[in-house]
């Protein structure tokens, strides 16, 4: 490769002379974080909400769980992004777009609907991690726990969801390792995340492979965090007995 | 104590229960046996509505459970189950596997709630493994256990779906024990089983069902030595050698 690598470019002040290339970088390192963290939590808590919903004897509920996975798995991310920054505020009251164009500050429009649409597209697949783990409970603990006299609503909370949990972490660390390369899409609406920061580099300082690959090493730092903390806690509510549980 | 009136009950155009009706009387064993999928542990379960029915009444004590407008969940805390697989709660100790219930339907103190709990693992001779996890203990042990989880709940009736059956020759018996022990001191047992030789020594009354039917319900003697249905017949050559 005929490249001259000029890692020096980081340190050099950026065209505004607001901080230096690196300064970018690290912002959008940190934008990154703060979407992973936002949506990460909006799926969890929707995700779990429908997955257990969908697993209700009610069928009505069921199927509005059905509903929700099926219009948000089906959808490309990018579809929903595009959909809550320009076609959501046509939808709704004169008074709620007026308020989400001039008094919020547009930065934070851009995060929230990039919250939004990340948050709902990955708790849609989380939806169906934790609808499989719980329908994988043998049937004999939900009766074992009914006969005891529980209700349905604490069988599920003291007895299902505490196994049902522990099964989805797993598939749960993919997700969310997922998540974090899918909010590169946020960049195209204009979120200022690694991505964005990247294509800044990119036009104004010339250096497409420094600047990608500092991107990469801040995805890469970003995912091995999430993949630790999760082995902690995997380990952390591991049963006695069960393999690699403690003796 | 417990009687079922022409209880049926389908899966889909399936009939797993026809018109059973039998009565179970406070202090009496009933030994429930049969063929494979004659639908035994079915009728067991309806009895606590754990499998609701389409057709039939269902009572016990003074509830009807068949009724629309019975708590099933206070009924239920008065009758004691027992599965065919356990079924202790893996991610909770034996200890909190006993007083779960005594706490969050009872609505007992932990401290009554962990004495009651010892006493039982006490009887059931598992007072040692009390903070181990189900996991770690044998079959035989976790079926002692989950015995023990029923009467803590202080029941009036004991329901046993195949207790043996999923454990180790070598375990059966100290399962047994603990059942033979619970019938000497009156409480009243519904026991799905194919061990003849408990239903001997305990039962009041046996039940033999086939094909979804109740085929005979009678004295043990008479289904021992004078079994009157050519089904009874055969599934006795069969299961006593």
């Amino acid at each position: 490769m005929a490249t001259s690598w000029n890692w020096g470019i980081f340190l050099q002040p950026t065209p505004f002379g607001d901080t230096t290339y690196l300064g970018w970088i690290w912002l959008g390192f940190e934008m990154t974080i703060l979407l992973a963290l936002s949506s990460g939590i909006l799926a969890f808590l929707v995700g779990s909400f429908f997955g257990v919903l969908r697993t209700l004897p009610n069928r009505f509920l069921a199927f509005i769980g059905t509903c929700y996975v099926e219009l948000f798995r089906n959808v490309p991310l990018i579809i929903h992004l595009f959909f809550w920054v320009y076609a959501m505020p046509m939808l709704v009251p004169e008074s709620v777009r007026d308020w989400l164009y001039n008094d919020l500050d547009p930065m934070f429009f851009t995060f929230l609907m990039a919250t939004i649409g990340l948050g709902l597209f990955t708790g849609a697949r989380i939806c169906e991690q934790v609808r499989t783990a719980i329908i994988s409970i043998p049937a004999g603990q939900k009766n074992a726990a009914i006969a005891l006299g529980l209700t349905l609503r604490q069988s599920y909370l003291y007895i299902i969801l505490p196994n049902a949990y522990r099964r989805v972490l797993p598939p749960l660390t993919s997700e969310m390792l997922n998540m974090v390369k899918n909010s590169a899409v946020a960049s195209t609406i204009g979120y200022i995340d690694l991505t964005k920061q990247a294509s800044q580099l990119l036009e104004h300082a010339g250096r497409p492979y420094e600047s990608f690959i500092a991107i990469t090493i801040g995805y890469v730092i970003i995912n091995i965090a999430i993949m630790l903390i999760m082995q902690f806690i995997e380990k952390r509510v591991r049963l006695p007995g069960t393999i690699g549980g403690k003796a | 104590m417990i009687s079922l009136e022409n209880v049926s009950k389908w899966y889909g155009q399936f009939q797993v229960l026809k018109n059973c009706s039998t009565s179970v009387a406070k202090g009496e064993v009933v030994v429930v046996c049969g063929p494979s999928g004659s639908g035994k542990s079915t009728l067991i379960k309806t009895v606590n509505g754990l499998e609701p029915v389409q057709k039939g009444k269902i009572v016990i004590g003074e509830t009807e459970i068949t009724s629309k407008a019975t708590d099933l969940a206070r009924v239920r805390s008065k009758v004691g189950m027992v599965f065919q697989h356990f079924e202790l709660f893996p991610h909770l100790s034996i200890l909190k596997n006993l007083t779960l219930a005594q706490i969050k339907v009872l609505g007992r103190s932990e401290e009554e709630a962990c004495e009651k709990a010892l006493s039982l693992l006490e009887r059931v001779g598992l007072l040692a493994h009390a903070d181990k996890y189900p996991a770690k203990l044998s079959g035989g042990q976790q079926q002692r256990v989950a015995i023990a989880r029923a009467l803590c709940m202080d029941p009036i009736v004991m329901l046993f779906d195949e207790p043996t059956s999923a454990l180790d020759p070598e375990m059966v018996n100290e399962v047994l024990d603990v059942m033979v022990e619970l019938a000497y001191e009156g409480m009243t047992m519904m026991v799905v089983t194919h061990e003849m030789g408990f239903a001997r020594k305990v039962a009041n009354r046996v039940i033999f069902m086939d094909a979804g039917e109740i085929i005979e319900d009678t004295s043990k003697e008479q289904f021992f030595t004078n079994p009157q249905s050519d089904r009874a017949k055969d599934f006795l050559a069969k299961i006593i050698h």
